[in-house]
């Protein structure tokens, strides 16, 4: 996995709340066996219109957010299916660190196994950041994941809370399969257990 | 010291390692797999020269994507389609694990085959890559969806890397009235509770009106939990639990049996345990509902009206704006005047044999006037009890198009979908913009309500057309 340590970039807004991985990404691209390319898809309803034009008014198709690496959005992001399919489109494209005042469980937990770094924050600190956001491409925010902090583009410090060991994982890049496979002695006792216990399983 | 709930309870008898800041390894004794969330996490383990570590618990089925037209053995006609279900194939097959190809009466919705094979069971730790494995927990079963990179460790170590939830306690009280059903319920939690108010928790859903409900209907209030936002939701077992599963394939039998019941008798909160949040409704007080915008919270009893943006607060003002520009409705507007193009009557939330009953009595007799109208048994197994009912035939002669098992409509992965601006009236989970279709508009409710808008012609209060005497739905 791709390590992430700091991060200098364009932060677009997207001042919705509830954006649902239907929307991040429509069921029509989860029909790949591969987990890169789903970037020119990301949003693909909002982004394109019937005839596969883009629609000039969608912020990611705008000239000073199309490098944008932060993306800065509404309570909810990230509700709905499970599919991985959503980091992996958010990824493709260059977003790289998402903040919002909440995120669906299962969406947050795929970010993190993605080299992406999902960030809550309390809702006036995310209107901050979006006011921020909104100033367009010379705006730049500093995401910094060793010292916990955003940086705004007028240079305000906001400080946020991230697991330790997914921020361990996030920073080493870490692979979760081989830390779990070095506890396979762990795994292997519990499954004599259960062959005690619950042999039915 | 506090007691436990029932989540702790299965939590701790699956705690294979926890380490001092809580990040703990989970063991998963189910894995179900279908072909969109799992092609990714095979090539990976095979990229890696790894195998799967319990083949034997880890059970596959092709539902996302398959055609649900007869004669669909011949093929797949969309390429990327047939490509990812034959992945699945060449996948359980290199691997060695469960299998149930298209071809196999057996097959459908991977949430309705596994309770209907006796694969899930009480007490069990269940994961699939998908987010309504939440339907599990109405055996007692704590069971999530999960991301591909997540299959993949699980193909691998048959374990979860996890951090613990808060508990909440979603509490029924009393009776439902005739003509409402599980999915009102869970409908109503989650207009109470909103999409984010599950967030951090897993919910026990529990009182007289959950326990009277039979293992269909707690499959279908479970099922929605996460579009309540809760990793997971629970129902404690007790004897309708275990009527269901006795006698089902892989449930167990003789002594093991009898030890299996000894411990799932256990499995309850204790009176003591604490909850991190308590949510309670009266059953009498939930009416049938149906849902008026593109979020599964955006709930109303079928009498009310179209809400007014201005009436929320927030972020809800612009996203209720929003949602109704999508949906094409009027502020004011009466609900049940709202008129309707599709009914789409399935999925893993109301695929079951007890959905297609529902749907059926409102249907007798009847004719659809609505411009197409299809039923999607959640399995093989589903559509041949229907079949022997009668009840495919009281579908077919209202007009519905009676189709073999699949998710079909309810996702839009496979050729069932709907067109721009169509209305659709589904018993599936999801009303996001665009999930039945690019611009198609969908209307959640349970399955006697969607029968009851496809003889009408537009979304009504199934009560009114329910006769005096008739049982409670």
């Amino acid at each position: 996995m791709e390590k992430f340590t700091t991060l200098h970039g364009i932060a677009a807004p997207l001042p919705l709340i509830n954006v649902d991985t239907d929307m991040i990404i429509p069921k029509q691209f989860l029909k790949t066996i591969k987990r890169e390319g789903l970037g020119v898809n990301l949003f693909d309803e909002m982004r394109y219109d019937d005839d596969g034009n883009e629609i000039p008014g969608f912020v990611l198709n705008q000239p000073a957010y199309r490098d944008a690496e932060i993306l800065i959005a509404g309570d909810n992001f990230g509700c709905g299916s499970s599919r991985e399919h959503a980091p992996w489109a958010i990824k493709d494209f260059g977003i790289r660190c998402i903040v919002a005042p909440s995120f669906a469980d299962i969406f947050y937990n795929n970010c993190f196994k993605n080299g992406i770094l999902p960030i809550a924050l309390p809702q006036e600190q995310v209107d901050k950041l979006m006011a921020d956001a909104e100033k367009g491409a010379n705006a730049r925010m500093t995401v910094d994941l060793e010292r916990q902090e955003i940086t705004t583009s007028e240079g305000e410090v906001i400080a946020f809370e991230v697991d330790a060991f997914r921020k361990h994982c996030l920073m080493e890049g870490l692979d979760d399969i081989g830390l779990t496979m070095e506890k396979s002695a762990a795994i292997d006792s519990y499954e004599s257990r259960a062959a005690q216990s619950r042999p039915w399983v | 010291m506090t007691g436990k709930t029932l989540y702790d309870k299965i939590w701790d008898a699956h705690l294979v390692d926890c380490a001092e800041d809580g990040t703990s390894l989970l063991y998963i004794d189910r894995h179900l797999v279908h072909e969109v969330t799992s092609p990714q996490a095979f090539e990976g383990l095979r990229m890696s020269g790894r195998t799967v570590r319990k083949p034997g618990n880890t059970i596959a089925v092709p539902d996302h994507n398959v055609p649900t037209t007869e004669g669909r053995e011949a093929g797949i006609e969309n390429e990327e389609s047939r490509i990812q279900v034959e992945a699945l194939d060449r996948n359980a097959r290199e691997f060695g694990i469960h299998y149930y190809p298209v071809s196999d009466v057996r097959q459908g919705i991977v949430h309705i085959i596994g309770p209907e094979q006796g694969w899930t069971l009480p007490g069990m730790t269940v994961v699939c890559g998908d987010s309504h494995t939440a339907t599990h927990g109405a055996f007692g079963a704590l069971a999530h969806g999960i991301g591909t990179s997540e299959v993949e460790h699980v193909l691998a170590t048959q374990t979860l890397i996890q951090t613990k939830s808060k508990n909440m306690k979603v509490e029924i009280t009393g009776k439902l009235a005739p003509g409402v059903t599980a999915k009102d319920i869970t409908l109503s939690v989650i207009g109470h509770t909103g999409t984010a108010g599950g967030t951090g928790y897993v919910i026990e859903y529990c009182g007289e009106a959950i326990r009277a409900l039979s293992m269909e209907g707690r499959m279908t209030v479970c099922n929605m939990a996460i579009e309540g936002g809760a990793r997971a939701g629970l129902i404690a077992p007790d004897e309708t639990t275990f009527a269901y599963v006795r006698g089902r394939p892989h449930a167990p039998k003789g002594a093991q049996w009898e030890a299996a019941l000894a411990w799932w008798k256990t499995l309850q909160s204790d009176e003591d345990a604490h909850w991190d949040k308590v949510v309670t409704l009266k059953g009498e007080d939930i009416a049938p509902v149906v849902t008026w915008g593109t979020s599964p919270e955006d709930v109303l009893p079928i009498t009310a009206n179209v809400p007014d943006p201005s009436d929320f607060t927030g972020g809800k003002v612009g996203a209720a704006r929003r949602s109704l520009d999508y949906m094409g409705l009027e502020p004011g507007q009466k609900l049940s005047d709202i008129e309707i193009d599709t009914v789409f009557i399935g999925s893993c939330t109301n695929g079951r044999i007890e959905d297609l009953r529902a749907a059926a009595r409102i249907l007798e007799g009847k004719k659809i006037k609505v411009k197409r109208a299809m039923v999607v048994p959640g399995s093989g197994l589903v559509r041949a009890q229907a079949e022997e009912e009668g009840l495919a035939d009281i579908f077919r002669q209202a007009g519905f198009e009676w189709r073999m098992a699949g998710c079909s409509m309810c996702l839009a992965m496979n050729p069932d979908q709907l067109a721009p601006g169509e209305r659709c009236a589904a018993t599936s989970n999801r009303n996001f913009e665009g999930r039945q279709g690019r611009g198609g508009r969908t209307h959640l409710m349970s399955p006697a309500m969607a029968a009851a808008a496809a003889v009408t012609g537009h979304l009504t209060d199934v009560r009114e057309l329910m006769q005096p005497q008739a049982e409670p739905a």
